[in-house]
């Protein structure tokens, strides 16, 4: 094969709107996260019982869900940035995606108490 | 007269099989105001040192290097604002030639990639494209880069991926012919930088801005680039 250098990948955009995005919902959660720590006893009762409500459960795993995709923006980032042999960095990608989707999986079994 | 010292990175490809930084100490002279007389004088002192200069008012662009861990044009630095030993080096990230001289090709071939000109295949009018006064504020800011290369050398993301990134020189003289009222290839631009690499390796850590020694802000370029993709494609 030819060593050519190739770019025109055609995107990019996508991924830089959602790091932002889901920034912006983590921001949201830590906010809320000082207030629910503010504002709950401290038992741990009351916040089994907090975290048992649908809504609170529903923030948390959306932001969790930031947490993962903003993670896989940065992450991958890293990795073009950093590792030049194409096939040490898409193996490295998909080891990540690949521990990403697993902490999503996880994710769930915590939020809802599976 | 006063005396000053200073530290230079020294490399000749020929003779040198390292580079390594040598000491000099020059007298200051009333003359001496900017870093670039000084440097003058110390060719006089040592002619083997080599480094590029031109017009000696900011305009050119050909005496960019390192001064004290910053990237500056020597002309327009004041030496009495410099701390001693001044250190000078090539500019980082390029191919050191010799001295304080660096290969710019990459850096050129960068600025190439986003057509450094107005396309407009609209039949040409009897005289001049015209412009409104605001249309044209629009290239303030933008048209003054005098593609000196500080801002780009100072850019990690172009240190990694020079062959792939085109740099806050580049991307600054992008927007400008996107700004171009009279450029009418707006939609190819956007498409020639959608790239991970071409566009999307700007973290906007700003040290294109904070170096740029004529002042101008490509990372405010960059998002506006960023901005007309968002309102492209929602």
């Amino acid at each position: 094969m030819v060593n050519r250098i190739v770019v025109g990948a055609h995107y990019g955009l996508r991924d830089w709107v959602l790091q932002r995005v889901t920034a912006v919902i983590m921001a949201i959660y830590t906010f809320a996260l000082v207030l629910f720590l503010l504002a709950m006893p401290s038992s741990y009762e009351g916040w089994k019982a907090f975290f048992g409500q649908t809504w609170v459960q529903v923030l948390t795993q959306t932001t969790l869900l930031a947490v993962f995709m903003h993670a896989w923006v940065g992450i991958r980032d890293l990795w073009m940035d950093y590792i030049k042999p194409v096939g040490v960095r898409l193996t490295l990608h998909v080891l990540t995606l690949v521990w990403l989707v697993s902490c999503v999986i996880y994710s769930i079994k915590v939020v809802w108490g599976l | 007269m006063k005396k000053m010292r200073f530290s230079i990175y020294r490399y000749d490809p020929d003779k040198d099989a390292k580079p390594y930084m040598q000491d000099y100490e020059v007298e200051i002279g009333p003359n001496d105001v900017k870093l670039l007389d000084v440097i003058v004088k110390l060719k006089t002192m040592d002619d083997t040192l080599s480094f590029r200069r031109s017009c000696r008012e900011g305009i050119c662009g050909s005496d960019a290097m390192n001064i004290n861990g910053k990237n500056g044009l020597a002309c327009i630095t004041d030496i009495a604002d410099l701390a001693e030993p001044i250190t000078l080096r090539p500019l980082p990230g390029l191919p050191v030639i010799r001295d304080l001289i660096v290969d710019m090709t990459q850096f050129f071939k960068q600025y190439h990639s986003i057509k450094p000109y107005v396309v407009n295949d609209s039949p040409r009018p009897e005289r001049e494209r015209l412009q409104s006064p605001e249309d044209r504020k629009e290239l303030d800011g933008l048209y003054e880069c005098i593609l000196c290369a500080c801002c780009s050398t100072s850019c990690p993301s172009f240190w990694w991926n020079p062959d792939k990134f085109v740099g806050p020189a580049g991307l600054l003289a992008a927007y400008r012919f996107i700004a171009d009222t009279r450029d009418e290839a707006t939609s190819e631009r956007l498409d020639n930088l959608e790239d991970p690499y071409r566009l999307f390796r700007c973290h906007s850590i700003m040290n294109c801005v904070d170096v740029c020694p004529k002042g101008l802000n490509p990372t405010k370029a960059i998002g506006k680039i960023k901005d007309l993709m968002v309102r492209r494609a929602v």
